[in-house]
């Protein structure tokens, strides 16, 4: 695999934000700088990214890992183009979550954890997105996506498949 | 009509943006804090108002920012903390989202009076769009001369950054919050030393929530007295109350803490009632770490009082019968709904968000999940209900932070308020698999008081 390296506009952005933080104290960036690699990298973050992420930051690569491995939001292992991330949390169970997230099973054909063979969706739950006045929800990329119902789930499907056929 | 403080302008088209927000009033509060104050007297409104902490905690705002440690040539900072993550609460994301604004301004008046130049907002990771809104918010009063050197030629300087977290719960513990804004994961500190004296990157920091800090700027314009005269006794001021659940209007809603219980549940003004005319079950009054109460004790205190929304009051009666104001968020469960269930899935939620540094909670809240699971799924023995308390029990004091609590108190209350729903599925395996136990005797009026002789 060849060394990941940010674009021009991606690596000014990391510099800048370095700058938020005292002097000798850049490892304060790395949730922020671990964000934009992901979203660049592929929607996850391999060792070569997380070592990458740790030169750019002048520390140690364990210090990467450790912290990767810690946070939910972080993928440290492939993932779909699209990620579903359904709440499962009480306010959204009350409202029918797992009707939603079995329904999405069946008609991805994968269990949660899992990639369709396509590469196009991920199916995963999540605790708690601070949406209970809105469930069932789902995280979608960087938006939220509430008040699910079966035919919501289909049309949001139906999207996610045309936009990576018009990017193709 | 209650007094709104915070979202009165809410639903303003344009209060997002800097000018309709400025031109309806805004900024007014950094005018005359830096103006007209000094940044002890800021303080001083923040204790007269009797403001507490709308995190969860309910800690008096003002005593906390007196704890703040000065030493010479060393920096402080405030922290914001929009870790909001408790389920049942998404107020913070509503303020955030609809009033930038409103936070910025509080912002900079809190960091004047703490001697903040470099203030942080830690925002949850999943709330991305809500992180735009900030950075376009603070460019705009950065562009308007309110953040920046020399704020309103007053000789303050501020910046204000947002930091976005990546999914974790326990980072809304402010020591936690501080690791990781420290790059590190998020694990909570031994105190002491308090994040007033040693804070983020050892230096003095104080850590408060969102509304929290919206809440200084109707203070420093009104004046702490006028403040405190809203609400009741200790419960000064407005707080936000997300809704959730069982009822018509979910949402997020300002109230002034002398509303009852059962008005908030069942006024048009607020959630509007049950659906579908079903009966109110139980409810979690402040977010999912707080107690559950059956519908009756929900309603009424023992002394057969009416229950109001507002800290002493939830607090009535103590964990026995008692709940907790928490962080507001309001979780209503309608005759349809299972405890059993629903505890399972906050057991499971605090599992998964457990750190791991403690093993009580480590351990204990995996022990949990698993039990509530095979009682939920007709597996149980009649000795997990007991087992169930007897861990619970380990747990609770026993941690560094207090989500070891907020694991143990949930469970607590459930076997607490419903332990013949526990026994009715241990007893009935089949039959709880079909239906549920529904509302048994949860919304019988309580036996009235017998004074102790």
């Amino acid at each position: 695999m060849t060394h990941p390296i940010f674009p021009p506009d991606k690596l000014a952005k990391v510099m800048e934000l370095i700058t938020h933080y005292p002097e000798g104290k850049q490892k304060s960036a790395i949730l922020p700088i671990l964000h934009i690699a992901q979203d660049n990298f592929g929607g996850w973050l391999s060792t070569e990214t997380m070592d990458y992420v740790a030169e750019l930051l002048n520390i140690l690569p364990m210090e990467v890992y450790e912290v990767a491995t810690f946070y939910s939001m972080c993928n440290t292992k492939p993932v779909g183009k699209y990620v579903f991330e359904v709440c499962q949390t009480g306010p959204c169970m009350i409202n029918g979550s797992e009707e939603i997230i079995q329904y999405l099973k069946d008609t991805l054909h994968i269990e949660v954890g899992e990639t369709t063979s396509d590469g196009l969706f991920t199916l995963k739950t999540v605790e708690c997105l601070g949406a209970c006045g809105y469930a069932p929800m789902m995280q979608l990329g960087k938006f939220y996506r509430e008040h699910l119902t079966k035919e919501k789930v289909n049309a949001i499907i139906e999207e996610c498949r045309n936009t990576a056929a018009t990017n193709n | 009509m209650v007094r709104k403080l915070l979202l009165e302008k809410a639903h303003l088209e344009g209060i997002r943006g800097y000018d309709v927000y400025r031109r309806e009033g805004g900024y007014r509060s950094v005018e005359k804090a830096l103006g007209e104050m000094t940044p002890d007297q800021v303080t001083d409104e923040v204790k007269k108002s009797g403001l507490r902490g709308r995190g969860g905690a309910g800690f008096p705002t003002g005593m906390k920012w007196s704890f703040i440690a000065k030493p010479e040539g060393v920096p402080r900072h405030l922290v914001c903390n929009a870790d909001e993550s408790e389920p049942g609460t998404f107020k913070d994301r509503y303020l955030m989202e609809f009033l930038p604004h409103l936070l910025i301004e509080g912002l900079i008046v809190s960091s004047y009076a703490l001697g903040s130049h470099v203030t942080y907002i830690y925002v949850r990771g999943e709330y991305s769009w809500v992180i735009d809104i900030l950075e376009t918010a603070i460019g705009e009063a950065k562009a308007n001369g309110w953040i920046g050197n020399n704020i309103l030629g007053k000789g303050f300087d501020l910046e204000i950054y947002v930091h976005r977290g990546a999914g974790a719960y326990i980072c809304g513990e402010e020591t936690a919050l501080l690791e990781s804004l420290e790059g590190k994961r998020g694990l909570p500190r031994i105190k002491p030393p308090f994040p007033a004296v040693k804070g983020v990157w050892d230096r003095p920091t104080v850590v408060n929530n969102v509304e929290t800090l919206a809440a200084v700027v109707p203070i420093i314009l009104i004046g702490g007295e006028e403040y405190a005269k809203i609400g009741v006794g200790k419960s000064t001021g407005t707080k936000l109350i997300s809704t959730c659940g069982n009822i018509n209007k979910p949402g997020v809603y300002e109230i002034d803490m002398t509303i009852s219980v059962e008005d908030f549940i069942y006024s048009e003004e607020y959630c509007g009632g049950i659906p579908n005319g079903k009966k109110l079950k139980a409810c979690i009054p402040g977010g999912s770490s707080v107690p559950i109460l059956p519908a009756n004790l929900l309603l009424k205190t023992v002394k057969g009082e009416k229950r109001l929304m507002n800290y002493e009051s939830l607090a009535d009666g103590g964990f026995v019968k008692g709940s907790m104001m928490g962080s507001g968020g309001f979780i209503v469960l309608d005759e349809d709904q299972c405890v059993v269930k629903h505890t399972l899935t906050l057991a499971r939620f605090y599992r998964h968000e457990s750190c791991g540094q403690c093993s009580p909670c480590r351990e204990g809240t995996g022990w949990m999940e698993k039990i509530l699971r095979n009682i939920d799924t007709g597996k149980g023995k009649m000795s997990d209900i007991d087992l169930l308390w007897d861990i619970q029990r380990r747990i609770e004091g026993n941690t560094i932070c207090p989500l070891g609590d907020a694991a143990a108190w949930p469970v607590a209350a459930a076997i607490r308020h419903f332990r013949d729903e526990f026994e009715w599925h241990v007893l009935n395996p089949e039959e709880s698999q079909k239906r549920n136990y529904g509302l048994a005797h949860y919304a019988d009026p309580l036996e009235p008081a017998v004074a102790a002789v």
